[in-house]
């Protein structure tokens, strides 16, 4: 035994005892799961970037048709074509049109869209994908059934088919958005609720004789809310990017209303010309496609950290 | 020329860290351990406590965010062609002698979960013959006839057959012989086993150990067994070490452990081991959980959990004390300390272990 | 191959010639069941109208249109233009400017699928570098803007301004004049196997096996090359599906913006001037090439990833 050079003190040698409660298992202080989100959410940078830009855009969509003094359709032909400028932030079109109310009252368009999407795929996917997951079976086999003949329809002819018999308009770009929106969604909720009704904790609620309502909304949805609301923040990208693409193949809403699609298209014409035209669009718009992404990519990282990279 | 006996590798005061999202965590806090050439040493502790990453950082393979601080690995070894002894510095020797001569060719791994230590797009014999072509610049065909013999070796019928097939064609059983078959692929003189059975069904458990001794008398095998199962150790080791929070906190021969153990984690181990023979009503469990290492731990890290912790426990680390009439025998508790008050083990624990003493007389 | 491999294939087969069927008979009745004469001249008399609808075959009842038109479709024929082309064959139409779509569709998932898991590859094998964020911060954008923005500012850049490119498509200029469609839709798909191919690198390197590998002695390359790129590099392939479905839509607008006279464009004007043999040919034809392509993903997904080729045996 080494020599120890320590200085001991009176009590050193005695029992700490009753001084330390050994039994009681230490509780580690555990943040709610939502907290614990949030916390992860704002560490990602990007995604911290897109929220603020998501906001910015909104209150500009909101408020800057509110405070022009121009319309959106305030035809005056001797100022058309204007560069941007002090009394036409971003310009006018061809028509005289002021492209800064313009410009935000297409983004309206694109987040109405948003918000569209949203509603289909939590009132269509979200409700297909739970019956059909949740009574498996024949019901199951048929609705799995349907959902694959309608996702091997490609999105083109289904617009095809929908502008042979439909004029172009908001109601068609949802008519659309509503025939193939929900699949994703629909797929990963049946995904889910396959997965958490063998969970202990659902049998015991069934064999407790808890009816299928109370099981799906009390005992499978509350489990599955994270899978869903990335799946609902990476659906609207896709939306947004949808009317985009309507309005520019020259499909989507008619003259003289505007969206970022139109805009985007009206502004092509004329690139050579006017390039600001089409790129103030194109910038709003991609920030916005951007914004989304990176918010949903940081919810997907913090509501679901298995999927997070290791 | 290692004598059986000698000192193969030698782990002194190894410290390692990783880097983490909440700051830095000391996951090894100075271990001391020796493996000597035919013996198997065993490290104990409950899951956390840094056995796998001691032995990781043996073989080199941390994850990439760990670090080793401080210490040394020595390992020694005789030279083939020139006969001659020779010793490395595991910690110091660099990457890619880690890489060409030490991982695989003189000291091998086995897994703890086969189902997924395996490559599940490379056929077994792939798998099997890849170090020996990658070490010893073996012919496919040599490696082949090689591996069918290994395979054989560790117990699997329809060699030939089983050399094409793909991993998740076969039982987790007839995955961990794969893995024992592919670390001693390259004939090598350590073998590190990482809770070899853990993963496996309780049946098949006993055979994988009887398969690994049966190895490791035939070829001479020094083995280092990380469990948590101390069923295991009884049957397997010569050493045991039990591990807390980084530091072993007892080293000693299987019988010093077993029959007279002197830290209490190791009287809390000893006593939460499931016995159909006892009268107990109650399993003993150690009270609390291992402490969070990315926290500076002030004192002896088992105090907070510890029945018989003195006061001086929670403000200085405990050295070292010798067991006496032991030269093997180590303890890391301030119970060893003369000024200690006695502590004798749990009576219950007492009348357990002269039970298990007298039924291993018996057998 | 096994025998329930093939019975698997059989089966997918039968799903997709099903749904195909089912595809041309919807389009078939929307196309008849449009309001006004499928003839788009207002000047004709209503006499020399039903001799032309005559002539057509459109004044038989519709199922014995439809059976008439199946016929003739799998010979090849795919009816004429009536409005667009005056009496042009539509399959030599069509079949023009399928070509250009889908050489420009191969060759941008091609050329995207393999900068893409180089790229995917490179920021895994970096994580946590400089160069892993740029590769995130560029696949993020790729993924986000889409291919016809990419196609206006390559437009922009290098025919309007740099003058470097032809700012449309010439026969006689091809490969040039394609440059610019095939790269902007090389865009998103780089984006997207990248990303895939990241997270799925990550895993693997992080993986039990891996370590094993390590453990095993094997040098980096051998690690990389030899365990982790074929791990994961076989499921990028479970994500060439949507990858083409984005590619199509974006062909159409690509198309439009690089004046290319492909597939999407023909669609484009048709639907404009109601030429619905035309319509229902490029229809047909998307569909066709979506189904066929999703059966050989599946079906090629199967062959090379032992788990699920054997999965099925057993």
């Amino acid at each position: 035994m080494e020599e120890l050079n320590i200085e001991f003190l009176a009590d050193d040698f005695e029992f700490v005892g009753d001084k330390q409660d050994i039994t009681i298992d230490q509780v580690l202080p555990s943040k709610p799961a939502w907290k614990d989100a949030i916390d992860r959410f704002c560490k990602n940078k990007g995604a911290v970037i897109g929220l603020i830009c998501i906001a910015i855009i909104i209150l500009f969509a909101i408020f800057a048709p509110m405070i022009s003094k121009w319309e959106f359709d305030d035809i005056n032909t001797a100022l058309a074509n204007i560069k941007p400028c002090a009394q036409h932030i971003f310009g006018t079109d061809s028509y005289g049109r002021d492209l800064f109310v313009r410009t935000w009252k297409g983004t309206r368009i694109s987040l109405f869209i948003a918000c569209v999407a949203i509603v289909i795929d939590v009132v269509v996917g979200m409700i297909y994908g739970l019956i059909s997951g949740y009574f498996g079976g024949k019901v199951d086999a048929i609705m799995q059934r349907f959902q694959e003949i309608v996702n091997s329809i490609p999105t083109l002819v289904v617009l095809t088919l929908l502008l042979m018999v439909m004029k172009s308009s908001l109601f068609t770009i949802i008519v659309a958005l509503s025939f193939t929106e929900w699949i994703g969604m629909s797929r990963i909720t049946r995904a889910q609720v396959l997965k958490i009704k063998e969970e202990e904790f659902v049998l015991a609620s069934r064999t407790l004789g808890a009816s299928s309502f109370f099981i799906i909304f009390k005992e499978i949805l509350p489990n599955i809310y994270s899978q869903l609301i990335i799946m609902v923040m990476m659906s609207i990208p896709n939306a947004i990017f949808y009317e985009a693409y309507l309005s520019f193949v020259g499909l989507g809403l008619p003259i003289p209303a505007a969206s970022l699609g139109t805009l985007i298209n009206d502004g092509f014409d004329k690139i050579t010309v006017y390039p600001y035209q089409m790129v103030i669009p194109v910038v709003v718009f991609s920030i916005l496609m951007l914004s989304f992404n990176l918010v949903g990519d940081g919810l997907r990282d913090a509501l679901d950290p298995t999927m997070k990279e290791m | 020329m290692i004598q059986n006996g000698e000192t193969l590798l030698h782990i002194k005061d190894l410290h390692i860290s990783f880097k983490t999202d909440g700051g830095q965590l000391k996951a090894i806090r100075g271990v001391d351990l020796k493996l000597k050439k035919g013996e198997t040493v065993a490290i104990v502790g409950e899951s956390g406590s840094g056995k796998s990453v001691t032995t990781k950082a043996i073989m080199g393979i941390l994850a990439s965010n760990g670090h080793i601080d401080s210490g040394s690995i020595k390992y020694r070894w005789t030279d083939e062609e020139t006969n001659e002894d020779k010793e490395v510095d595991l910690v110091t020797c660099g990457e890619d002698f880690l890489q060409k001569e030490i991982r695989g060719r003189k000291i091998a791994m086995v897994f703890q979960d086969p189902m997924t230590s395996l490559n599940p797009t490379m056929t077994i014999g792939n798998q099997i013959m890849e170090p020996m072509i990658h070490h010893y610049h073996m012919s496919k065909q040599e490696a082949y006839d090689r591996a069918v013999e290994l395979l054989k070796e560790v117990g699997i019928t329809d060699a030939e057959k089983r050399m094409k097939n793909y991993p998740h064609q076969l039982s987790g059983g007839m995955r961990q012989r794969i893995v024992i078959a592919i670390a001693l692929s390259c004939d090598p003189y350590v073998l590190i086993c990482d809770e070899p059975t853990t993963a496996l069904d309780v049946t098949i458990q006993a055979k994988i150990l009887e398969l690994i001794q049966d190895i490791q008398k035939k070829k001479e095998l020094s083995v280092i067994y990380i469990t948590h199962d101390l069923g295991v150790v009884a049957k397997v080791a010569d050493y045991v070490n039990v591990m807390y929070a980084g530091k072993i906190v007892e080293t000693g021969t299987v019988d010093e452990i077993f029959y007279d153990p002197r830290h209490p984690y190791t009287w809390g181990l000893l006593s939460s081991m499931p016995d159909l023979n006892t009268e107990d009503d109650e399993l003993y469990t150690i009270p609390g959980t291992p402490p969070n290492l990315i926290h500076e731990v002030k004192g002896d890290a088992f105090a907070p959990r510890n029945k018989y912790a003195l006061n001086i426990d929670l403000r200085m680390e405990p050295p070292v004390f010798n067991v006496e009439g032991s030269k093997t025998h180590k303890v890391a508790s301030w119970l060893m300390h003369p000024n200690a008050p006695k502590v004798e083990m749990p009576i219950e624990l007492k009348k357990r272990l002269e039970k298990m003493k007298e039924e291993s007389k018996n057998v | 191959m096994s025998k329930s491999t093939l019975k698997y294939i059989g089966k997918r087969l039968l799903i997709s010639i099903a749904t195909l069927f089912i595809i041309l008979v919807v389009l078939f009745l929307m196309v008849k069941f449009l309001p006004g004469s499928p003839i788009n001249n207002e000047k004709l008399s209503a006499g020399a109208r039903a001799a032309i609808e005559a002539k057509y075959g459109l004044d038989k009842p519709i199922p014995v249109q439809f059976v008439y038109y199946v016929k003739s479709m799998l010979t090849g024929d795919f009816g004429v233009s009536y409005n667009m082309y005056k009496d042009m064959k539509v399959a030599t139409l069509v079949g023009k400017a399928a070509k250009i779509s889908f050489m420009y569709g191969i060759i941008a998932v091609i050329i995207g699928t393999i900068i893409g898991m180089a790229l995917g590859v490179f920021a895994a094998l970096h994580k946590n570098t400089i160069w892993d964020t740029l590769a995130t911060a560029l696949s993020v954008l790729g993924v986000s803007i889409p291919s016809f923005v990419f196609a206006m500012l390559i437009l922009i850049v290098f025919a309007s301004k740099l003058k470097i490119l032809p700012t449309g498509y010439s026969s006689r200029n091809a490969i040039v004049s394609s440059i610019m469609p095939i790269s902007a839709l090389s865009v998103g798909v780089i984006a997207n196997v990248a990303r895939f191919t990241r997270t799925e690198m990550v895993s693997v390197l992080n993986s039990e096996y891996m370590t094993l590998a390590k453990a095993k002695g094997l040098d980096r390359k051998t690690l990389i090359m030899k365990h982790a790129l074929r791990n994961s590099l076989i499921p990028v392939i479970t994500i060439l599906g949507p990858i083409l479905v984005n590619l199509m839509t974006g062909t159409m607008v690509v198309e439009k913006i690089c004046s290319v006279p492909g597939l999407g464009k023909l669609l484009v004007n048709s639907i404009t001037s109601n030429d619905i043999n035309i319509i229902l040919a490029c229809s047909f034809l998307y569909a066709a090439m979506y189904i066929i392509m999703m059966l050989i993903i599946d079906v090629s997904y199967g062959i090379i990833d032992p788990r699920i080729r054997l999965g099925k045996d057993e």
